[in-house]
């Protein structure tokens, strides 16, 4: 991995552990209200400021992080494994099979995502588990694209051959022969995807259909303070840097993967 | 073609049936009785049930569905509990609007972003190509309603430029657009990057430079001309996301289009304009798509219908 890719999962690792550290710690209380402290400037006691209710930024924006990148990593694990699922049974059985599954893949991919995603979130009840489902509902069918790809190349294989004649059955070939091979693979572009996801999630979430309140998340510490841009411009600079930071960290990071697999991917 | 073109039509019927069985559910699952908030809770017995059975209510789940598809055929997409007023109609009042503001912020990222693009991949490993790259993958992580929100602080509140929201002339326009196309900026600079290089590398230039082939020409026809198919397709393929920004956009700059149309549906629960305004944008999205995609396999030569594998 370069120096770059090295820096960005340096960061991301940061922000993760602040992130998931924040219940234990003991200054970080993201729901506390403070009606004499409100729309505070960045200082010692609050170093990001306070919100419209007296809340500190910092304290929020950790326990956003939480969300966010549950959320995108889950969603991304989750169309990883429903994709690979896809992509083998596509590629290896090939035929009516693939043809089948291919057509519903192009289906779901002609949808566009953040519309598909808001019909989801309206249906179910909001909350993190509808942001799961409304990104792994459109995610799924890319990895599912490349996954098939790659079994396509594999399956060709002389080991592939080899192990038909010594009598392995289709379950163990898929499982134990050409699964091993598409994981690491797969798990480069899973990495590439997840900065999109924190991107989905954060604009759900803007959009109010995110994880609810009281919970923090970065999209709706925007959306919830925007009509205070002049006279309180930290209440929205700050989750939107956290936002824009993490999401471009996984993105370098899942760039400098593919270079060093030497994997051909757009995006 | 004309297989591949019936493929494709066919792939749209469920995908229609998809999205409207989405919407469908999505009218059915929500919490009241329309009769009930038509005559209000106190009306007779006799009366809603009258009622009940004018507007198909009684009637089995399948048959409101199909009753529901009748409807959406006729251009029926209801009207917004809020205004009152005819969804499709409203649609059609503010696509023109959402229109202009995607072209517009094509109108600036596909020059930019191809020119970059170029750019970068002709400087390949200098700093002219490491800051590209990063301003770039920068470009597609910025969400775009804090990167709308910075510039309308700048701008607007601080410069007093231009207007901080609002539909109107050019001048409301400039942000809205520059906002829209700081990500598809990134992407496409990214791609006609890697699209260059791989068009670099190709046999056909090397063998056009041992031919002594003028390096412009190389350039101008070799390179330029192989590499603007795939550049070409991901503009059109990539209108989606401005589609997914313009909800966005929109919302955030006041501009009366379809997605700040969609996202005051969201907040008042108005499920008509939600569901009108899913349906349609799908439906745009998918037409583009095919067209797009019909142009790609006219455009190359190279790609024999149904067997692209992409």
């Amino acid at each position: 991995m370069n120096t770059t890719g090295k820096a960005a999962l340096l960061v991301i690792l940061f922000i993760a552990v602040m992130s998931f550290s924040a219940p234990f710690m003991p200054w970080c209380n993201p729901g506390s209200i403070n009606l004499d402290r409100i729309k505070e400037a960045p200082s010692l006691d609050h170093p990001l400021g306070t919100d419209t209710k007296g809340r500190d930024i910092l304290s929020r924006i950790l326990y956003g992080g939480r969300v966010s990148i549950s959320i995108a990593v889950s969603a991304a694990l989750l169309s990883t494994m429903i994709g690979l699922v896809f992509g083998l049974c596509s590629g290896y059985f090939g035929g009516k099979v693939d043809a089948l599954l291919m057509a519903f893949v192009d289906l779901v991919l002609s949808f566009p995502t953040l519309l598909l995603a808001i019909a989801i979130s309206v249906l179910f009840p909001p909350g993190i588990y509808t942001v799961v489902i409304a990104i792994v509902a459109v995610g799924w069918a890319s990895f599912a694209r490349i996954v098939r790809g790659q079994v396509l190349s594999l399956k060709e294989a002389n080991y592939i051959e080899a192990a038909k004649a010594t009598g392995c059955s289709t379950g163990r070939i898929i499982l134990r022969h050409l699964m091993p091979q598409c994981i690491p693979f797969v798990l480069v572009v899973t990495g590439m995807k997840i900065g999109g996801y924190i991107l989905v999630e954060a604009s759900l979430s803007f959009l109010g259909l995110g994880a609810q309140p009281p919970m923090p998340t970065w999209g709706s510490m925007i959306s919830a303070h925007r009509a205070y841009l002049t006279s309180a411009p930290w209440m929205v600079v700050a989750p939107g840097f956290m936002i824009a930071l993490t999401a471009l960290c996984f993105n370098v990071l899942g760039d400098s993967l593919r270079d060093r697999y030497g994997l051909k991917i757009r995006g | 073609m004309k297989d591949y073109l019936i493929k494709k039509i066919l792939l749209l019927i469920p995908l229609l049936f998809g999205i409207t069985l989405l919407t469908f559910s999505l009218a059915k699952a929500l919490p009241g009785d329309p009769v009930l908030s038509m005559v209000g809770e106190r009306a007779q017995p006799e009366v809603i049930e009258k009622i009940r059975k004018e507007i198909g209510a009684d009637k089995n789940i399948v048959e409101q569905y199909y009753g529901y598809l009748a409807l959406l055929l006729h251009g029926e997409f209801g009207r917004s509990y809020y205004t009152n007023r005819e969804v499709l109609s409203d649609i059609l009042l503010k696509f023109p609007n959402t229109l202009k503001l995607a072209l517009a912020a094509m109108l600036i990222a596909v020059p930019l972003g191809t020119g970059l693009g170029f750019l970068s991949a002709y400087r390949k490993d200098t700093i002219t190509d490491r800051v590209i790259s990063a301003l770039s993958v920068t470009g597609l992580s910025i969400p775009v309603f804090w990167s709308g929100l910075l510039l309308m602080l700048f701008f607007s509140l601080k410069l007093r430029m231009f207007p901080p929201s609002g539909t109107g002339d050019f001048r409301f326009l400039v942000l809205p657009a520059l906002t829209l196309s700081l990500p598809a900026l990134g992407t496409l600079a990214r791609i006609t990057r890697t699209t260059v290089l791989e068009v670099l590398d190709m046999p056909f230039i090397k063998t056009a430079r041992a031919m002594g082939i003028r390096e412009v020409r190389i350039q101008a026809g070799h390179v330029l001309k192989n590499a603007l198919i795939p550049i070409v397709t991901v503009i059109g393929l990539d209108f989606g996301s401005y589609l997914n920004g313009a909800v966005l956009t929109e919302t955030i700059f006041g501009w009366d289009g379809i997605g700040r149309f969609i996202m005051e549906g969201i907040i008042k629960r108005d499920y008509p304009v939600i569901v009108g305004c899913v349906i349609i944008g799908t439906f745009v999205f998918v037409a583009i798509n095919m067209v797009v995609d019909m142009l790609y396999h006219s455009l190359d030569p190279r790609v024999r219908f149904g067997e692209h594998n992409r």
